[in-house]
């Protein structure tokens, strides 16, 4: 059924659909609206059964979730930011157990200074917790890349991370197609869980286990992320056909079959990347689109194969490896055949700085001209980052970077939360 | 609670002989149905009062939920030594996450029986001091504020002795351990406020608190039992000496335990809704220094001459816990 | 692609706008897009809200630059932020005022303007004569289905059904019917004006 409602809506019905049976929330932006919805269908009784629990901290959120998870149900809780790095412990817990806990991260910028806004810092600081990990393109993807998660999680005994856009997404009134009871239903088997806390067949999880084995574990886990990778394909197909729609898969192309430059991306930015290449393609430029939907695990192949024309590669990510520049270029360097150097970075929107296509296009034409640096970032403000440096020289008590920016481009430091 | 306590004077250590006792009054622990939750062949210290407490317990869980239980155990010296791969001595289903989660993994399974409709199942989380009054409290307050259908036991052993005997927030002053070193003007742990959780279990207006030793079992036991009786948060804090983080004679747990009780150290009650409805009183009061001297942890107030002004602020607290909780029978305390 | 663009103040129902619209558009078949400017301005702080309109699916997630309208639903911003920037003089202004243009100072900007592209509706008084409480959002609604003719005044008032409910959704029906034909009335004088 055609809808309007906000991306936080959208997913909290899809979540209710797949039938979970315990929720935790703790709220942080841009989460919330998401836990809300559900902890109002829980109370109203229209998601029953259903135990939804007002946890203490991020961190009590993963580990009910573990708890229940490993007494045999089906566990969903929702982040952000600060939130994920609160409850980091715990997420790699969730993964090392084989517990298949479904979490939506509504992606946020990691402080200091706090930052309520969008960017894939925080996803990006879990990229190898075990955890699969798939970013939503739009509200309609985030919905179903939910439905889907649930099903791989707990085929493969993974937990997954659905990764949508905080306030770009989760915030946005947009046109979704919510599925019925019956068609997810049909898709998403109930959970049968490989271990089950259950007193008449007790087992002993999250042994301590030495150097005489902890290899194999470890190896382990990396295999099941890898039969990830030979599952995505096909249950993706399997849901379009039972949905009508392309959703999830490892990654999706666009107009790139003959492209010289090919942008990779991850999330709702690929939307406004994919106008850009419709006007350069107009002028005649050949340029496509590489979307990430599955980084983990890292879809190694696909990405080989659908880089392998390109003469050219812009990889446009919201997060900073600081003291090396990009997390997921440096993915797709390994993974691209041809000259490493023509693989370039660019950083954009951390923190919710709006990435327009003006600035897009000015990018890409650079990299097709050749001037493109291999680091660069779009709509940096030069003269704001050489005021700073040249305080730091000129005084010793130079004062909070933050402060002093903000300071000088003369604007009220925003509040938060 | 029901429970009527057994009094038994034998020479030395007041230990209750099950022999003495009729069959159907016998310990848990003693009786053909036990289920050896945490089975024998386990890597415990000799002498490990916690490994005592837990076996203990977690029996008496047992036989009080009819062997419908499932535990949750935090990091620490009891998971690491039930759990060395690939063995296991957990004869009960069992899971360890992380250090400071406990209780509320124990909530998520809790949360899961309930959804699932499986309310005769029931949960203990268990963990250590560090476990449960430093790392895990943040948890732990979480689940008793939401009261939560757990038990949650902490076996406080007043240190963290897994990583090699460090102060926690239970390590009572004066005492020495791997990072209150007994060195400088006041060797030993400084002295705080303290960090009371069975208090602030209290304060959370839970149905139900209770403290204990090891060296009184059938008491143990009782109050675990009466505990499982109980829906709702539940916290049971068991004082379990050890012998190498405390420094003294392994066979000497029970003895220390005791002596924790006798001085007044360590007061053991109950408590329901935040008000004490029992107390086990001091059956023979004895001076702290009968506790303190058998252990090296505080060896360093007994040099030439004694650290006569430590030895009394201990002292004062034992008092103020005496007169705090009524330890004393009328009749002595008079 | 049709680009909206609203200025109002945290309390004022900036982003209900936005989102109402949006369901308006939708329910006549055409996708839409609303979103916030993503703060989280307290009560009074300027807030932006936006909202595309198009005959396909959306893809592009910038903040509208260029609106081809703007609602302001506080005047005082006029003069406090830059609320007029990226709109072309083609673009349609609507102003919650009982003032007018050159009143509120701006008649200087908007002199290239079409004139039927330039309203104002006196919302908040609409919205306490009708809802109880000045909240001018949805009275702006009805007056921005009536300049721009991109939404029905029945699609506005179904948004409105959907987005509140009772008596509360009706008081706000009624104000966007009233800001409707107060809009239409003034552009009908605007083009009688042009004409003569």
């Amino acid at each position: 059924m055609l809808k309007q409602v906000e991306g936080s809506r959208a997913v909290a019905e899809a979540i209710a659909l797949c039938r979970p049976e315990v929720i935790c929330a703790y709220p942080i932006s841009p989460q919330t609206h998401i836990v809300e919805a559900l902890g109002e269908m829980v109370k109203r009784g229209v998601l029953a059964p259903c135990e939804f629990i007002n946890v203490e901290s991020e961190f009590a959120a993963m580990s009910v979730a573990i708890g229940a998870s490993a007494a045999g149900a089906r566990a969903y809780t929702a982040t952000a930011s600060q939130g994920l790095l609160f409850m980091a412990e715990a997420v790699f817990n969730a993964s090392g157990l084989g517990l298949p806990v479904v979490m939506t991260v509504a992606n946020r910028a990691i402080g200091a200074p706090i930052n309520i806004w969008n960017d894939h810092t925080d996803a990006m600081s879990q990229r190898d917790c075990g955890w699969i990990q798939l970013f939503a393109e739009t509200n309609q993807e985030a919905l179903d890349l939910h439905i889907q998660a649930f099903r791989l999680g707990e085929e493969l005994s993974l937990p997954v991370m659905v990764c949508m856009d905080g306030f770009i997404l989760t915030h946005a009134y947009e046109r979704v197609d919510m599925p019925t009871q019956a068609q997810v239903d049909a898709y998403l088997p109930p959970y049968t869980p490989r271990q089950s806390l259950d007193p008449s067949e007790p087992v002993s999880i999250g042994a301590m286990v030495g150097p005489e084995a902890f290899m194999e574990v470890r190896y382990l886990a990396h295999v099941k992320q890898m039969r990830a990778l030979e599952l995505i394909p096909g249950w993706a197909e399997e849901f379009r056909q039972a949905f009508g729609r392309d959703s999830g898969g490892l990654l999706h192309s666009y107009r790139s079959e003959d492209a010289e430059l090919i942008v990779v991306a991850l999330g709702s930015v690929l939307g406004t990347i994919k106008d850009s290449v419709d006007a350069m393609r107009e002028r005649g430029i050949r340029i496509g689109v590489l979307g990430i939907t599955c980084f983990r695990p890292w879809p190694h192949d696909a990405v080989r194969a659908a880089l392998a024309q390109a003469k050219q590669v812009v990889v446009l990510e919201k997060s900073l490896a600081v003291g090396l520049g990009g997390i997921v270029s440096t993915n797709v360097r390994t993974s691209y055949t041809g000259d490493a150097r023509a693989v370039r970075t660019v950083i954009a929107g951390l923190g919710g700085r709006p990435i327009t296509r003006t600035a897009l296009e000015s990018a890409f034409t650079q990299a097709l001209e050749g001037s493109l640096e291999a680091l660069s970032f779009l709509d940096l403000d030069r003269s704001v980052v050489e005021r700073a440096l040249a305080r730091e020289r000129e005084v010793r008590r130079s004062g909070p970077i933050a402060e002093n920016i903000l300071r000088d481009l003369g604007v009220v430091g925003a509040r938060i939360r | 609670m029901s429970y009527q306590p057994v009094k038994f004077y034998q020479t030395g250590t007041f230990t209750v002989g099950n022999r003495l006792l009729p069959p159907d009054v016998r310990s848990v622990q003693s009786t053909q149905r036990r289920t050896n939750s945490l089975n024998s062949g386990h890597r415990a210290c000799q002498g490990c009062g916690e490994a005592l407490g837990a076996r203990y317990a977690m029996d008496a869980a047992m036989e009080a939920t009819d062997r419908q239980l499932i535990a949750a155990n935090a990091t620490g010296c009891l998971e690491v030594f039930s759990t060395p791969y690939p063995e296991t001595s957990w004869q009960i289903p069992w899971i360890h996450s992380v250090f400071g989660n406990t209780a509320a993994v124990a909530t998520g399974i809790a949360a899961a029986l309930k959804v699932k409709g499986r309310s005769e199942v029931r949960v203990v989380a268990q963990g250590g001091d560090g476990g449960t009054t430093d790392i895990g409290f943040g948890c732990l307050s979480g689940m008793f504020e939401r009261n939560d259908d757990v038990l949650f036991i902490c076996y406080d052993n007043e240190a963290y002795m897994n990583t090699g005997v460090q102060r926690s927030s239970a390590t009572p002053g004066a005492a020495r351990t791997a990072t209150t070193m007994a060195v400088g003007e006041a060797p030993g742990n400084v002295f705080g406020q303290g960090k009371n959780v069975p208090a602030i279990a209290m304060a959370h207006e839970i149905p139900y608190v209770a403290t204990a030793t090891v060296a009184e079992l059938h008491d143990l036991e009782a109050k675990v039992k009466t505990a499982m009786g109980i829906r709702g948060a539940r916290y049971i804090h068991i004082l379990v000496p050890c012998p190498l983080g405390w420094g003294h004679a392994s066979q000497d747990t029970i003895r220390i335990a005791r002596l924790a009780k006798e001085t007044g150290l360590f007061p053991v009650f109950e408590a329901a809704y935040g008000e004490v409805t029992s107390v086990s009183r001091i059956r023979r009061r004895q001076p702290v220094e009968a506790y303190l001297r058998p252990q090296k942890r505080f060896a360093h107030l007994f040099g030439d001459p004694p650290n006569s002004a430590v030895i009394a602020q201990l002292q004062a607290l034992a008092d103020r816990n005496i007169r705090r909780y009524g330890l004393l029978e009328p009749q002595e305390a008079a | 692609m049709f680009q909206i663009r609203i200025h109002g103040r945290g309390g004022q129902g900036v982003v209900t706008a936005a989102e109402t619209l949006s369901i308006a558009a939708f329910l006549e078949n055409r996708f839409a897009q609303a979103f916030p400017s993503f703060g989280s301005e307290r009560t009074g702080a300027p807030v932006v809200a936006f909202c595309r309109i198009d005959e396909r699916e959306i893809r592009l997630r910038e903040p509208v630059l260029k609106p081809d309208a703007l609602i302001i639903q506080d005047p005082t911003l006029l003069h406090q932020v830059d609320v007029f920037s990226g709109l072309a003089p083609d673009g349609y202004i609507l102003i919650n005022t009982t003032r007018s243009f050159d009143a509120l100072g701006v008649g200087e900007f908007v002199r290239g303007f079409h004139a039927t592209h330039l309203c104002t509706v006196p919302a908040s008084e609409l919205a306490r004569k009708h809802v109880g409480r000045p909240v001018p959002n949805a009275a702006l609604l009805g007056g921005f289905a009536a300049v721009s003719g991109r939404v029905s005044i029945d699609a506005v008032a179904e948004a409105l059904r959907q987005k509140f409910s009772g008596a509360i959704a009706e008081g706000n029906v009624t104000a966007a019917r009233e800001a409707y034909e107060h809009v239409r009335q003034e552009i009908k004088e605007a083009s009688h004006a042009k004409a003569g």
